[in-house]
């Protein structure tokens, strides 16, 4: 029997604000409120809301058949909390209907799962967004997907190792080869993770092509792309859709009855005798087929389906290297105001805007002329972050022994408190011992 | 096909950016390949490289019948063809015995831009007319204001097409105050001319909207860069350790934006102290900006060398981690193009025609002097993007080559001309 794995991304960057080098030791406020209102604010309204009321009603209407898998970054669910909690609460009554399984992401959206020895940094975040999503929705995700789906061996020996049970990936032609996406695969270092495998072809005809008017298919109906999955060779089982859920509203406009397209998905497929199913049920309902070997990191972006639209020049390294080279002190500080700027700092929408590639699809670089601006101001940004890091944990100490001193410190309110206990008692036994000498001489 | 130029300048003399640009273009156009280009100029020495075109002297076009021999004129003038002296004077048309000629009928002229200038243009125009009768020629094509009225003189003896290259406009040259004399000239040049070449977009539209031409015979055909010979390209460059250059080169004057470039440093001086700043050239504003350095009290880290030319310029150049042209209004400004070839890391403005075909340096508005300061700050202190602007803006500047303008100026004749 076939099965859809609808999934989509929540994620929305805090914009960073136009940040000169004068600024930096002086002004440690590093983001632009009104983009941040207004971007959330638009996309919420053309896009996350009409497709959530969508996605509910059906969940609703087909009774329980109809499934699909969200995730949220942590940065974006904290703009959608300041901005738009109505999202929240249609996220929250889709979680009601039971047919919806939350993912685990980096709370940042960032790069940590490429940094050399911040492997904590990125356990770390992971976790935080786990206990949100399970504060939020009473669940704890058990499959994973880190930011646009980056993925490499190594990577997923990290996920293994913390308990997830699969992860989400590109299905892309120069890993796959001749094998086909639409079964399930295994880790290739720990075989108790499975991997699930997007199948592009088919997400980007809903999330790039749908309202283009001069491509073959237009205008998509939904029996036809289901169709296209009936009429796939017979042995082929899992098909997995991944998008942005901002595809749905934004990339293909409403006017373009992207949802009326989507709310027929389900009947479609339910006459074809085609089931829908979260990435849990897929991993626990299926055997993988093969190991997947994934020497070098791969994601969903671009033609190339690698991180060079990230880590593609030398600007964009530097900027990695010096971010991740003070991981560590900032998990090690227990600066709230730090580890918050440090989250916003590390979305990898920040490096996206310094790609120097040539992209078919013209990119938006927000309020970036150029990728050399949008290095300039994200490094007077970190030269200003760096010297707060450094201010609170020096730079010429080692991280070993500033993680002494930081045990010292975290310590000091028990070892005072024993030592306070100790200081009454000995008064009292001091008490007691005068009392009883006092007491001697009455005899 | 026979191409009749009208240029002010050729290398090895030349006053401004207007006998490189000459020199780069025509070179393209013979590499093309069967054309032959004929470049009338006003008063060349003899040292010009001649080796792809063919150079007319307009001093040695007689323009009053006067006896010579043949002796005479190839003994004064051992560079040129001295047959070509009695085939001019074949074709005297009126009676110029008024104006000053020498002794063999020839016009003198200092092929600078003296005081006299318009007299100069005029007399230029008036020899245009004896090549234009004495030779034989598909197209015509005049470089920058003063040789248009040759040009036109030219169409109007031959019929054959007129083609102008606007290399600069009064409107660059004043911000806005233009010289009304120059403006007609100008004017008229384009009125008559049957296509406009433009060094930039930005020029293509300020001969549109300024000058009232029809977009459909303005043409946009951007300058490009010689390679760099073998001797300028092994000058080792002389740096310090622990201290930055930021260069700025060109005439001191009004279009170049050279006040930008002090309030900038003012800033940047601010922050930090291992950058120093170069103003080199010569200008009207020269005084002006050594008063305003001093009052920002960054005199001490903010020099001026003075003029420079030819090897020393690139040798300041190599020796500087950031070059800047904070140009209020430049056509086109070719000194980017070199620093880039010099692997130094520029920032230019984006109110200058280069901009448009430059993609891996840095632009910013002239007066926007906080993100010009930011840009410098960046450069100096992040490694990646000086290493990244330094190989890249050398890969890029080396795929400008003139060979391919000459390709296109070649191809929009055959147009004009109705040849396939």
């Amino acid at each position: 029997m076939k099965t859809i794995c609808l999934y989509f991304e929540i994620h929305q960057i805090i914009n960073l604000k136009r940040y000169r080098f004068f600024d930096i030791g002086t002004d440690h406020y590093y983001y632009d409120d009104y983009a941040n209102e207004t971007g959330i604010t638009h996309i919420a309204e053309n896009s996350y809301i009409p497709a959530l009321t969508a996605l509910i009603q059906m969940a609703r209407e087909s009774e329980g058949a109809f499934k699909v898998a969200l995730s949220l970054s942590g940065v974006g669910l904290e703009q959608l909390e300041r901005y738009a909690p109505q999202v929240i609460d249609l996220l929250q009554e889709l979680n009601d209907t039971g047919c919806c399984e939350f993912l685990a992401e980096p709370y940042s959206h960032g790069l940590s799962s490429l940094a050399p020895n911040c492997e904590e940094c990125f356990k770390e975040e992971t976790k935080r967004l786990v206990d949100k999503v399970n504060m939020l929705f009473g669940k704890k995700p058990k499959v994973f997907r880190n930011s646009s789906l980056i993925y490499d061996d190594e990577i997923g020996q990290m996920v293994a190792d913390m308990g997830f049970k699969g992860v989400l990936t590109e299905g892309a032609k120069h890993i796959l080869g001749w094998k086909s996406p639409h079964f399930l695969y295994h880790c290739a270092l720990n075989p108790d993770l499975k991997i699930l495998l997007r199948d592009y072809k088919l997400s980007d005809d809903i999330s790039l092509r749908f309202s283009n008017p001069s491509w073959e298919a237009y205008p998509l109906m939904a029996d036809t792309y289901i169709d296209w999955i009936d009429r796939s060779p017979e042995e082929d089982g899992i098909f997995n859709i991944f998008m942005e859920l901002s595809a749905l509203g934004i990339y293909q406009p409403l006017s373009s009855h992207i949802l009326d397209f989507i709310k027929a998905l389900p009947a479609c497929a339910k006459a074809r005798g085609i089931r829908f199913a979260t990435p849990y049920e897929i991993i626990k309902a299926n055997k993988s087929v093969a190991p997947l070997d994934v020497p070098y990191p791969m994601s969903w972006t671009d033609e190339e389906r690698d991180i060079s639209c990230w880590l593609g020049n030398v600007m964009q390294r530097e900027a990695f290297e010096k971010l991740y080279s003070i991981g560590q002190r900032v998990l090690l500080s227990g600066d709230r105001h730090l580890r918050q700027d440090w989250d916003y700092l590390q979305a990898s929408n920040n490096f996206r805007f310094m790609t120097t590639k040539n992209n078919a699809v013209s990119m938006d670089r927000g309020i970036y002329e150029s990728p050399y601006d949008a290095f300039t101001n994200y490094m007077n940004i970190l030269g200003d972050f760096m010297q707060r890091v450094y201010w609170a944990l020096p730079q010429d100490m080692e991280i070993e022994e500033l993680n002494a001193f930081q045990t010292t410190i975290s310590n000091q309110d028990k070892k005072i408190q024993s030592l306070e206990k100790q200081v009454a008692r000995l008064k009292s036994a001091v008490k007691q011992s005068k009392a009883s000498k006092s007491e001697k001489p009455a005899k | 096909m026979k191409v009749l130029m009208f240029g002010w300048e050729f290398p090895p003399h030349i006053l401004g950016g207007l006998g490189t640009a000459s020199y780069g273009l025509t070179r393209g156009l013979a590499n093309q390949g069967n054309v032959d280009i004929t470049f009338c100029l006003p008063r060349p020495v003899g040292d010009e490289d001649r080796s792809f075109l063919k150079i007319v002297g307009m001093n040695t076009v007689p323009v009053v019948w006067r006896d010579a021999t043949l002796e005479k004129v190839s003994g004064r003038y051992p560079w040129m063809n001295a047959q070509d002296y009695f085939t001019f004077r074949d074709h005297i048309y009126s009676d110029f015995s008024r104006i000053y000629t020498d002794d063999l009928g020839c016009i003198s002229f200092s092929g600078r831009y003296p005081d006299n200038l318009h007299e100069e243009i005029n007399n230029y125009s008036i020899v245009a007319g004896v090549v234009a009768r004495s030779m034989d020629f598909d197209i015509i094509h005049s470089h920058d204001w003063l040789t248009y009225p040759a040009g036109i003189h030219a169409k109007q003896v031959s019929g054959k097409p007129l083609v102008i290259h606007v290399h600069a406009t009064d409107f660059d040259r004043s911000r806005g105050n233009v010289n009304p004399t120059v403006y007609a000239i100008e004017k008229n040049g384009m009125d008559y001319a049957d296509h406009i070449m433009c060094v930039s977009e930005l020029t293509r539209q300020t001969v549109i909207n300024k000058y009232h031409q029809d977009p459909r015979k303005v043409s946009t055909m951007h300058n490009a860069v010689e390679p760099l010979p073998e001797e300028i390209q092994n000058i080792v460059p002389q740096k310090k350790q622990g201290e930055k250059v930021v260069t700025f080169l060109g005439r001191i004057t009004m279009q170049k934006g050279p006040e930008y470039f002090v309030e900038a440093a003012a800033l940047v001086l601010k922050r930090t102290h291992d950058i120093r700043f170069c103003m080199a050239g010569s200008g009207d504003m020269m005084n002006a900006m050594i008063r305003l350095a001093a009052e920002r009290g960054i005199a001490d880290r903010f020099h001026f060398p003075g003029f420079m030319k030819g090897r020393q310029v690139y040798e300041c150049l190599k020796s500087s981690d950031v070059y800047i042209m904070p140009s209020v209004s430049e056509p086109f400004g070719i000194s980017p193009l070199e620093a880039m070839q010099c692997e130094v890391p520029t920032i230019i403005s984006k109110q200058s025609g280069c901009a448009e075909i430059l993609d891996k340096c840095i632009k910013v508005d002239y007066w926007d002097i906080h993100a010009m300061a930011d840009a410098i700050y960046s450069i100096c202190n992040n490694q990646s993007l000086y290493e990244y602007l330094k190989t890249e803006g050398k890969k890029e500047v080396d795929a400008i080559t003139w060979d391919k303008v000459g390709a296109r100026i070649l191809s929009r004749y055959r147009k004009l001309l109705g040849q396939k």
